[in-house]
């Protein structure tokens, strides 16, 4: 077994609104990630993958408070760390973070050398102009950008350029961690390919040692990454490998999403995409039992009722359900088949 | 109407935007036939055309050479109240649910415009409720939680949805649709394309289907056009089209795509 770089243990987190409602983005969420793998997470909108990306920094701003739980990065515990300290010795150093608009993130008054400049300052403020520059021009070229970009205003960069650019500049300082929050998913089919074969790169190349990627593009991560956990209502509802959390979901919500997957492969016309019906709940008044239990259509009376706790099987497989592995695949089994006698008739 | 006569056609559609130097050929030559009651995508990377395209169609903008023809007959939308006739016929959804809405609006009175756009000004109270309650439920929206909203507190997937129920109170015969489902994520997305195509089926509409995304193109449409640089470079029914592209242009678009069964190449950015 590798090492463990980001293990992250029973985090909650939540939101106070300006009605001081607690709102419970992240609950009781735990993972590992192992040097040189990388993580997706999926879900809907709304269902805390981005809070959990926010969270696992540790760096907490309001309306965002920390709860409880831990986060250790390689062997150190930053969840209960100093704001202040945070930002010197882990943020960009230890853990780096891509939104989904990182483009914005450049300063459009400022040329991208000078940005870097900046970034390397705040870091190690003994590091001279020629240096900074020299070391900047050496990663941009290991990762396939140009070097003229560097003298480059913001506006004068593409926007596919723009995002590699600020992927390159946060992986400047040899993160361990580095989480993706929907990096492509504001640009188009081949700028987005580019931005992935850079972010898988980014690992084989040793400038990071573990990535977590966030998105609800299903194709997209079973390419990216080796782990898929798909989160729920700030719950994580399903975790596997790649492959068994596409082609063999065990909760019926991770089973749903598999359904609206589309591929340009033969075969997607004979098949109808199945929508999952209703919508997510209220995280500020969440129900007692399952949170999916409402639209859950195996659910049973009493998943309202009692709340399930995460399932661990074999192979480091997890899900949230009351049912067995047997019974929810004989149940999908049976399913695909009315829906084939369906189709047919 | 007759299913399969060519309902909206264009000849030599071009579009220039710029002089000299900025010149910039946006849609370039190009033919379009467009018969009733088929699903048509047009497909291609950002930049190469395809929403100067539409907006042509649309009428928004004027194309610099090359005619339209609406039913056979040349369009002809030169003074507002033509275009206003135009437009009962042909409606568009675009990618941008939150910039779609006026926000002064409330969402009754959007939808009551569109009763009006379709005549039914003189209607009772109860009756233009029942159309609006019936728009809503077809797209799973709940009339009563909406009545005294506006568009912005509504999330983005609901916004889209709401107008889909606009579309089913205008019954347009075009529908134009510009990557309506490129904001919303993934889940919602089964169920807005579901939206569409029932009401395809429910209404007869025709549908112009625009995006950047091949899979979700293929799933949709009967046929298929290719767009690169301003010029269709292939088209064809949308099997023939994804499953053997003649084009290296289109053999491109489709190796960006993720997949799931076949191996995903990424050597070839």
């Amino acid at each position: 077994m590798n090492k463990v770089i980001l293990e992250v243990r029973d985090l909650t987190t939540k939101y106070i609104t300006r009605f001081r409602e607690d709102v419970y983005a992240v609950d009781h969420v735990s993972l590992k990630v192992e040097e040189g793998k990388s993580l997706g997470i999926a879900g809907e909108s709304g269902c805390g993958k981005s809070t959990l990306a926010l969270s696992l920094m540790g760096y907490y701003f309001a309306p965002l408070h920390y709860m409880s739980g831990e986060i250790i990065i390689d062997g150190r515990n930053i969840s209960t760390m100093d704001p202040d300290a945070i930002r010197k010795s882990v943020l960009g150093s230890e853990i780096a973070y891509i939104p989904q608009c990182a483009m914005n993130a450049l300063n459009p008054t400022q040329k991208v050398i000078s940005f870097i400049e900046d970034v390397f300052q705040a870091h190690n403020p003994y590091k001279s102009k020629k240096e900074i520059f020299e070391f900047a021009k050496g990663a941009f070229e290991t990762l396939g950008l140009p070097e003229e970009v560097l003298y480059r205003y913001p506006v004068e960069l593409s926007g596919g350029m723009k995002q590699r650019t600020v992927i390159a500049v946060s992986v400047l300082l040899f993160p361990k961690v580095l989480i993706a929050d929907e990096p492509s998913s504001a640009l188009d089919v081949t700028s987005q390919k580019m931005v992935i074969k850079m972010l898988k790169n980014l690992l084989e190349q040793g400038f990071i040692k573990s990535l977590i990627f966030i998105t609800h593009e299903l194709p997209l991560l079973y390419n990216v990454t080796d782990d898929i956990m798909v989160m729920y209502a700030g719950q994580i509802v399903e975790k596997g490998t790649a492959r068994e959390a596409v082609f063999d979901p065990l909760h019926p919500y991770a089973k749903g999403l598999m359904g609206s997957i589309i591929v340009p492969e033969s075969g997607l016309r004979d098949v109808k995409l199945t929508a999952i019906p209703g919508v997510p709940p209220n995280l500020k008044d969440p129900p007692h039992g399952c949170r999916f239990a409402e639209r859950c259509k195996y659910a049973l009376p009493e998943c309202r009722v009692n709340s399930m706790p995460l399932r661990e099987i074999e192979g480091g497989r997890a899900y949230r359900c009351v049912f067995s592995e047997q019974e929810l695949r004989e149940a999908y089994r049976k399913e695909d088949q009315l829906k084939e006698a369906y189709q047919n008739a | 109407m007759l299913n399969g006569s060519k309902c909206l056609s264009a000849v030599g559609l071009t579009k220039i935007f710029g002089i000299g130097s900025q010149r910039c050929v946006a849609v370039d030559h190009v033919d379009f036939d467009l018969s009733m009651g088929e699903v048509v995508s047009i497909v291609g990377e950002s930049g190469s055309g395809k929403t100067t395209f539409s907006k042509i169609l649309l009428g928004l903008i004027n194309p610099t050479e090359g005619e339209i023809y609406y039913q056979g007959k040349l369009r002809d939308i030169s003074t507002q109240k033509k275009k206003k006739e135009y437009w009962k016929n042909i409606q568009a959804i675009f990618q941008d649910p939150y910039c779609s809405y006026n926000i002064f609006n409330k969402i009754d009175t959007v939808l009551l415009d569109c009763i009006k756009m379709r005549g039914g000004n003189g209607l009772s109270k109860e009756k233009k409720r029942d159309l609006m309650a019936e728009a809503c439920s077809f797209v799973n929206l709940k009339y009563d939680e909406l009545t005294n909203k506006y568009p912005f507190e509504l999330s983005g997937g609901q916004m889209q949805r709401l107008m889909i129920a606009r579309i089913f109170l205008l019954k347009p015969k075009i529908l134009l649709a510009d990557e309506p489902t490129s904001m919303i994520d993934a889940c919602s997305r089964a169920t807005i394309l579901d939206m569409l195509m029932q009401l395809r089926d429910e209404v007869g509409m025709t549908v112009i289907f625009i995006t950047h995304d091949i899979g979700l193109a293929y799933y949709v449409s009967d046929t298929v056009y290719i767009m690169e640089k301003g010029k269709f470079v292939e088209s064809g029914s949308a099997d023939a089209v994804i499953l053997s592209p003649t084009q290296a242009y289109t053999r491109r678009l489709i190796s960006d795509v993720p997949k799931i069964h076949e191996a995903w190449d990424l050597s070839t950015v």
